[in-house]
C-alpha cells in the first residue's frame, strides 16, 4: 500500500492538484461566461431577444444545469481550499519579519493571490445578487415568453436608471483588474502545480496564461464600460 | 565605512525577541559578513554584553550552516551566495541593515540568530536515500551508463546544501524546493528509480508534518536559493507523487 | 609496546587474509553490542551506518546542526580509486605507490595497501547510492588527473566532490536512523573519553542545546573527529572544526603520531585583514593551466603595490616564474608541499604582490591563449586577432573551472580573467592524528580512530584527492571488519552502566573545566587567544621550521596557555546555547596540541612531506630527508603535559617500495 498516510486529499500537494483542476476548470467557465456576455455589444431588439434567449437557455438546459452544478462546486472547492491553504500557510510562519522584501524574488500578483481571490469573491457575491438572482428568483419583466435579463443589465449601468451605475461600473472594472492579476499567476501556476514543465512547453503555457489573464478580464471589463458610456 | 545593525535578538526557544540596533564603524568591504558579525560580537563580549549566537562553519558556501535574513532577503543581496561568502562591499556607506533568523513553525529559534533545521534532517531520513547496503558489494559502478545529461541534471539538484533558505524565503515557509531537489536527484538517477513511488510520497508526507506551508509557485525559492535550484524540480515532484498515487497498490 | 598488529604474509594478501581470520560477531550478538561514533563527516557517517546496518547500536554525535554539514563537505577537487577505467596502466599497486612515495615515506605500507585495494568498491558503493558523478557522453563515468599523477584516477562531481560524498554517506546514515539502528544526537559535542578497566566504555558529551552534560556508555568509542588544522586559526578547515576529541582521547592514553605533518596548500586566496576568520581554498587543479609568478625586480613589486603598474604590464621577461625556473621537469605541478614552500620563500625575498607581501600570482593569460587558439582551429575562424583568440581562451577556461573563478571574484572583488589570481598557502589538512593499529585501534582498548582523525594513510604529505578515499574506505570497508576482532571479547558484558565511579569522575572534570572557563574573570575574548595560537604556529611551526623557532614556539605557547586560563572572558552561562563557551573548550585544547606539534617538529629533525626543517636541506634548498635516523612515526605518549610527552618510535618497514629522495627538478 502506497498511499500517503496523510491521505491523498489532505496532503499539501494534493490540495495543490484541487487548486490547479478548479482553477483551470473556472478558466473555462470565464470564456464561455465571456462568450454569451459579448452578445450585450448588439444593440436593438434583435440583440436584446437573442441574449434574453440565451439566458433563458443557460437557466433552463438541462446540460447547462449540470454544468453550473459543477461550476458551482468548483468554485466553492477553490475557495474552501484556497482557504484552509491560506491558514495553513499563516500557521507555518507565526513570527513575521520585520523587513520583507518579496517584490525581490517574486511577482505581487503570486505573492496576493488570497486578496485577489476574496476581491473576487466579494465580487461574485455581489454580482450574483445583481443578476443570478435577479434572474432566478426575482421580479422580471417578460418579453417574448422569456425573462428580459438583457434590459436588467443594461439598467444596472444605467445612470439615469441607478444612480449607482457609475459606482458599480467603476468596481466592476476594478474586479476584472483583480482578475487580470490572479489569472496572471494562476493560469501558468496551475501547470507547474500538475508537475507540467518543460523547457519546451512552458514559455508557451506562460504566454497564453498572460495573452489569457489580458484578454479575459480586459472583455469583461469592456461591457460595462460601453454600456455604462452609451447611456450616459 | 559606517553602519547601522539592527540584529534579532531572542534569548531562547519559547521567549519573545526584538531587533536591538548597534553602530559600526571601520567596516572594510573586503570583509565576509560573518566577519563582520564577528568583530560586533567582539566588541560587544569586551564590553561585557552578550555577543549573538549564530550558526556558521565553512564560510565557504558549502556546509549550509549559516542562514541569516539579511535586510529582507535570504542570504542578503547578492544572487547564488550564502551569508558567508556574502561580503560588506554589497553594501552602502551608512546603511543600515536587518539581521534576522530563518522565520518558520518548522523551524523554531534556538537563541538570536540561530534555528533548528532538523526538520529538514527527519524528511531525509524518510525516504532520501537509495535502500542499498553498505557493504560494497554492489554492481561495477560502471555496469549501469547513466546519460550524461541526466546524470548533471541530478547534480544540479544534488547540489542543495539545506541551508532553509528556500523556507526561509517563501512567504508560505514551504521547504517544497528543498524536498523536490532529493526527490529529483534520485528519481533521474536509475540507482533511486526502484523506490521512487514511495520515497516522494513519505517525504511529502514528512514535509506536511514537520509544519511547512503549502507551495505557491512563486518562485522566491529559486531567486534565493544560493545554490540556483529551480523550481522545474519542484514541477518533477507533483508530477512524481501524482503518478505514485494513481498508480500504488 | 607498540604493536601495530599488520598481518604476516606477501602485502597483496595481508588484508584479505585478515579478513578471512579475524573474529566475528554473530547477528544476534550484535544487537547486544553498543558502539558510539564521534563525528558525521565522511568517515563518521560512512562507519555508523555499516555498523548500524550489520546489527550493532549506534549512537551517533556531531557538533554541527546535522549530521550533513560536517567538514568533509567542503573538498573540491575529487577521490582517487585504482579503477583503470581510462586503461592508462593504473592498478591497486600503482596507487599504493603513488601514495607511500607522496607521503615521502612516512606512511605504513600494509595500511596503504588495503586502502588501494579497497579504493574501487568505494566509487561502486558511492554510485549505487546514488552520488551523482561527473559522466561522459557515452553514460560511463569520468576521470581526471590529479596532483601530479602519471594516470587519471580521480572521480569528481563537478568541484563538490566532497559535497556529494557525504550526501551519499550522510543518506546511508538517514537510513539507518529512520530504521531506530542510529540514534542520531546533533548539536553534541564529545568532552571526554569514559575509561572502565582500561578499555574505552563511553564519553562524557555537552549538548550544545542545552548546555547539560550527558553521559553515554557502550562498548566501543570510534573517533571520526578530522584533523587539528585550526591550531593555526587561519586554516581552510571549517570554524568548527576541532581537535578536542582526539586530544581527550590522547590525555586518556592514546598515542598521538606525527604531530607535527600538516599539509599547507599552495593554492589558497590570501589574508585580507585582521578580521580574516578563515582561508578559502582554490582547487589544485587550476595548477594545470595557472602560471605561478612574482616580478624580477623589487621596483616593479613596489611599482604595483603604489598602483603605477598593473601585474598585466609586466613583460614575460620581467616576471619571475619562479616553480618552473626551479622544477623544469614539473614546472607549476609540483606536490603542494613543494609548491608552498617556494612562493613562501619568494615572499620572504621580499617579492610578495599584495600589501601584506604574503601573495604571488596564479596567471591564466597563457592558458587563454593556448586553448584559444586551439578553439579557434577547430570553429574554422581563420586569422583570428589577439583579442579573439584570448575571449575564446576565456570560454574554454570558464567551461572548466567556472565556480572557482566566481568564488574568487566574489571573496576579492577582482576579476581573475582580466588579472591574475593572487594566491598563498594555507593550512589544509593534517596528516597526524592518533596512533592507530592495523584494526584502527589507538593505544586505549575499545577506542578507534578512522579518517582524517587518525595517522595511518599519508604519511608526511597527503596527495590530492586521498584524503576522501581514506574517510569512506576506513568507515564502509575497514572499520565494519576490524572492530569486530575487539568486540568479539564484549559479547556476554551486557549493557554498560553509566552510574559508576569512572562516569561520575569524568563527568565532574567536564563540568569542573566548564566552570573554570566561565567563571573566569578575564577580559579578553576567545579568538584573541586563538588568533595569537595561530601566529606563532605559522610563524614557528608552519612551512618552514628550525630549532631555534620550535623552542621559542614552545616556550610562547606555554605563557599564552597560562594567560588564557587566568584572562580568557567567556560571557553567558554553561547552561544554555552558549557558542563561545564551545570555542574556549576547543582552543585550551589546542593550546596543548599546539605544544605538542611544535616538540614533534623540534624532534624530527629531518625534512620529509610537509615538514620542511630548515637544518635538513640539500645545497640548493630542498628538502632532505634522513632515512637512516628516521624512517619511524612518532607515536607520543601523554605523561601530565605536553611538554612532558615520551617518545615511542614504529619502524616502518618497507618491504615493497625503495626509498628514495623525491625530486622534481
Amino acid at each position: 500500500m502506497n498511499m500517503s498516510k496523510t491521505g491523498i486529499l489532505k496532503s499539501s500537494l494534493s490540495r495543490k492538484y484541487a487548486m490547479a483542476l478548479t482553477g483551470l476548470f473556472l478558466c473555462l467557465f470565464l470564456v464561455g461566461h465571456l462568450l454569451g456576455n459579448l452578445q450585450l455589444f448588439v444593440g436593438g431588439e434583435e440583440g436584446r431577444d437573442a441574449f434574453n434567449n440565451y439566458a433563458q437557455f443557460m437557466t433552463t438546459n438541462p446540460l447547462i444545469k449540470v454544468l453550473s452544478y459543477l461550476t458551482y462546486a468548483g468554485i466553492i472547492f477553490h475557495i474552501v481550499d484556497g482557504f484552509v491553504l491560506t491558514i495553513q500557510n499563516r500557521k507555518a510562519r507565526p513570527v513575521k519579519y520585520v523587513v520583507e522584501k518579496g517584490n525581490l524574488n517574486s511577482s505581487w500578483a503570486s505573492r496576493n493571490m488570497a486578496v485577489l481571490g476574496t476581491i473576487l469573491l466579494v465580487f461574485l457575491v455581489s454580482h450574483m445578487q445583481s443578476f443570478w438572482y435577479v434572474m432566478h428568483f426575482g421580479e422580471i419583466e417578460i418579453i417574448n415568453g422569456v425573462k428580459d435579463l438583457h434590459s436588467v443589465t443594461l439598467d444596472f449601468f444605467n445612470p439615469a436608471i441607478n444612480n449607482l451605475a457609475g459606482v458599480m461600473t467603476g468596481l466592476y472594472v476594478f474586479a476584472m483588474l483583480s482578475m487580470a492579476f490572479h489569472l496572471n499567476h494562476g493560469f501558468q501556476s496551475a501547470f507547474q502545480s500538475m508537475g507540467i514543465s518543460h523547457p519546451m512547453y512552458t514559455p508557451v503555457i506562460n504566454f497564453v496564461g498572460k495573452a489569457f489573464s489580458i484578454l479575459i478580464p480586459a472583455g469583461f471589463a469592456s461591457l460595462p464600460i460601453y454600456l455604462f458610456i452609451i447611456q450616459s | 565605512m559606517n553602519i547601522t545593525l539592527k540584529v534579532w535578538r531572542q534569548k531562547g526557544p519559547n521567549q519573545l525577541g526584538a531587533m536591538e540596533t548597534h553602530k559600526m564603524t571601520e567596516v572594510s568591504g573586503d570583509m565576509s559578513f560573518l566577519e563582520m558579525m564577528d568583530v560586533l560580537n567582539d566588541n560587544l563580549i569586551r564590553g561585557g554584553k552578550e555577543p549573538f549566537a549564530f550558526d556558521h562553519d565553512c564560510r565557504e558556501g558549502i556546509c549550509g550552516s549559516c542562514s541569516m535574513f539579511i535586510n529582507g532577503e535570504a542570504h542578503g543581496p547578492g544572487r547564488n551566495v550564502t551569508t558567508c561568502q556574502l561580503h560588506m562591499r554589497s553594501f552602502k556607506d551608512g546603511e543600515t541593515i536587518h539581521v534576522e533568523p530563518w522565520r518558520s513553525a518548522a523551524f523554531p529559534v534556538i537563541k538570536d540568530l540561530s534555528v533548528d533545521r532538523s526538520a529538514f534532517d527527519r524528511i531525509i531520513q524518510s525516504g532520501g536515500y537509495v535502500s542499498v547496503n553498505t557493504s560494497g558489494a554492489t554492481i561495477d559502478a560502471n555496469a549501469i551508463p547513466i546519460p550524461k545529461h541526466d546524470a548533471d541534471e541530478a547534480f544540479d539538484s544534488a547540489t542543495c546544501i539545506g541551508c532553509g533558505a528556500c523556507v526561509a524565503t517563501c512567504k508560505n515557509s514551504s521547504a517544497m524546493l528543498f524536498v523536490a531537489a532529493k526527490v529529483s536527484q534520485l528519481s533521474l538517477l536509475p540507482q533511486g528509480k526502484p523506490e521512487s513511488k514511495e520515497r516522494v510520497i513519505r517525504m511529502v508526507d514528512q514535509m506536511d508534518l514537520e509544519g511547512f506551508g503549502n507551495c505557491t509557485n512563486t518562485g522566491a525559492c529559486e531567486v534565493e536559493c544560493p545554490k540556483g535550484i529551480s523550481i522545474t524540480n519542484i514541477a518533477r515532484m507533483n508530477r512524481e507523487f501524482l503518478s505514485s498515487n494513481l498508480t500504488s497498490k | 609496546m607498540l604493536d601495530s598488529r599488520i598481518p604476516e604474509g606477501p602485502l597483496a594478501e595481508k588484508w584479505s587474509k585478515h579478513k578471512d581470520n579475524i573474529r566475528l560477531v554473530t547477528p544476534a550478538n550484535k544487537r547486544l553490542i553498543d558502539i558510539i561514533v564521534v563525528g558525521t563527516g565522511l568517515a563518521g557517517s560512512s562507519a555508523a551506518a555499516s555498523l548500524a546496518e550489520m546489527g550493532y547500536n549506534v549512537k551517533s554525535l556531531c557538533f554541527q546542526d546535522s549530521p550533513r554539514r560536517a567538514h568533509s563537505i567542503a573538498a573540491q577537487g575529487g577521490i582517487n580509486a585504482s579503477k583503470n577505467y581510462q586503461n592508462d596502466g593504473d592498478s591497486v599497486h600503482r596507487l599504493f605507490y603513488d601514495t607511500v612515495k607522496g607521503g615521502d615515506y612516512r606512511s605504513r605500507e600494509a595500511n596503504v595497501h588495503r586502502l588501494a585495494e579497497v579504493s574501487g568498491s568505494i566509487i561502486d558503493q558511492c554510485v549505487a547510492q546514488g552520488v551523482p558523478f561527473a559522466r561522459e557522453y557515452g553514460g560511463l563515468l569520468d576521470n581526471r588527473s590529479f596532483g601530479g599523477v602519471q594516470v587519471s584516477r580521480t572521480f569528481y562531481a563537478k568541484g563538490q566532490t566532497g559535497q556529494q560524498l557525504l550526501l551519499g554517506a550522510y543518506s546511508a546514515l538517514s537510513r539507518q536512523i529512520s530504521k531506530g539502528k542510529v540514534e542520531m544526537l546533533n548539536r553534541h559535542e564529545m568532552m571526554e573519553v569514559v575509561k572502565v578497566d582500561g578499555k574505552a566504555r563511553g564519553i562524557i558529551a555537552r549538548n550544545l542545546v542545552t548546555g547539560e552534560i550527558e553521559r553515554h556508555s557502550a562498548h566501543a568509542v570510534i573517533l571520526c573527529t578530522g584533523g587539528y588544522g585550526n591550531a593555526f586559526y587561519l586554516s581552510t578547515n571549517a570554524m568548527g572544526s576541532n581537535a578536542s576529541a582526539a586530544w581527550r582521547a590522547h590525555k586518556q592514553g592514546s598515542f598521538f603520531a606525527n604531530p607535527c605533518f600538516t599539509q599547507i596548500h599552495p593554492t589558497c586566496i590570501p589574508v585580507s585583514g585582521h578580521y580574516q576568520s578563515k582561508l578559502t581554498l582554490m582547487s589544485e587543479s587550476l595548477r594545470n593551466d595557472g602560471r605561478i609568478w612574482v616580478p624580477k625586480s623589487k621596483d616593479d613589486v613596489e611599482a604595483i603595490l603604489n598602483g603605477s603598474k598593473l601585474p598585466r604590464d609586466l613583460k614575460e621577461e620581467e616576471r619571475d616564474y619562479y616553480l618552473e625556473r626551479r622544477y623544469p621537469a614539473f614546472g607549476n605541478l609540483v606536490p603542494r608541499d613543494v609548491a608552498s614552500r617556494a612562493a613562501k620563500e619568494r615572499c620572504d625575498a621580499g617579492f610578495g604582490v599584495n600589501k601584506t607581501g604574503h601573495a604571488v600570482y596564479l596567471d591564466f593569460a597563457s592558458a587563454f591563449v593556448r586553448y584559444g587558439k586551439t578553439e579557434a582551429l577547430t570553429k574554422g575562424i581563420s586569422n583570428p586577432s589577439d583579442e579573439t583568440i584570448v575571449e575564446l581562451g576565456r570560454e574554454v577556461i570558464k567551461s572548466k573551472y567556472g565556480n572557482l573563478f566566481d568564488m574568487y571574484k566574489q571573496i576579492t572583488d577582482d576579476n581573475p580573467y582580466e588579472t591574475p589570481m593572487m594566491i598563498y598557502p594555507a593550512v589544509h589538512y593534517t596528516m597526524g592524528g592518533l596512533w592507530v593499529d592495523y584494526n584502527l585501534m589507538t593505544t586505549v582498548p575499545g577506542l578507534f580512530a578512522a579518517g582524517e582523525a587518525n595517522f595511518s594513510d599519508h604519511g608526511a604529505n597527503r596527495l590530492g584527492a586521498s584524503a576522501l578515499m581514506q574517510g569512506l574506505a576506513d568507515g564502509y570497508f575497514v572499520l565494519p571488519y576490524t572492530i569486530g576482532d575487539y568486540l568479539a571479547d564484549d559479547i556476554r558484558t551486557g549493557k554498560i552502566s553509566t552510574a559508576t565511579v569512572e562516569f561520575d569522575a569524568a563527568e565532574k572534570k567536564v563540568k569542573d573545566e566548564i566552570k573554570a572557563l566561565i567563571s573566569n574573570n578575564g577580559d579578553t575574548p576567545v579568538d584573541d587567544f586563538h588568533r595569537r595560537l595561530g601566529l606563532i604556529m605559522w610563524e614557528k611551526c608552519g612551512m618552514s621550521r628550525n630549532e631555534k623557532d620550535l623552542k621559542e614556539a614552545i616556550a610562547e605557547i606555554q605563557e599564552l596557555r597560562k594567560e588564557f586560563h587566568s584572562n580568557v572572558l567567556v560571557p553567558g552561562s554553561e547552561n544554555e546555547f552558549n557558542p563561545e563557551l564551545e570555542k574556549a573548550t576547543r582552543l585550551a585544547d589546542f593550546l596543548e596540541l599546539g605544544e605538542a606539534m611544535c616538540l614533534d617538529a623540534l624532534t624530527r629533525a629531518e625534512s620529509c612531506g610537509g615538514h620542511f626543517r630548515e637544518e635538513s636541506q640539500t645545497p640548493d634548498g630542498e628538502a632532505l630527508r634522513d632515512d637512516e635516523n628516521y624512517t619511524f612515526v612518532s607515536a607520543w605518549e601523554y605523561t601530565g603535559s605536553p611538554s612532558e610527552a615520551k617518545l615511542h618510535k614504529e619502524d616502518l618497514v618497507y618491504d615493497n617500495i625503495e626509498l628514495k629522495q623525491r625530486s622534481y627538478k
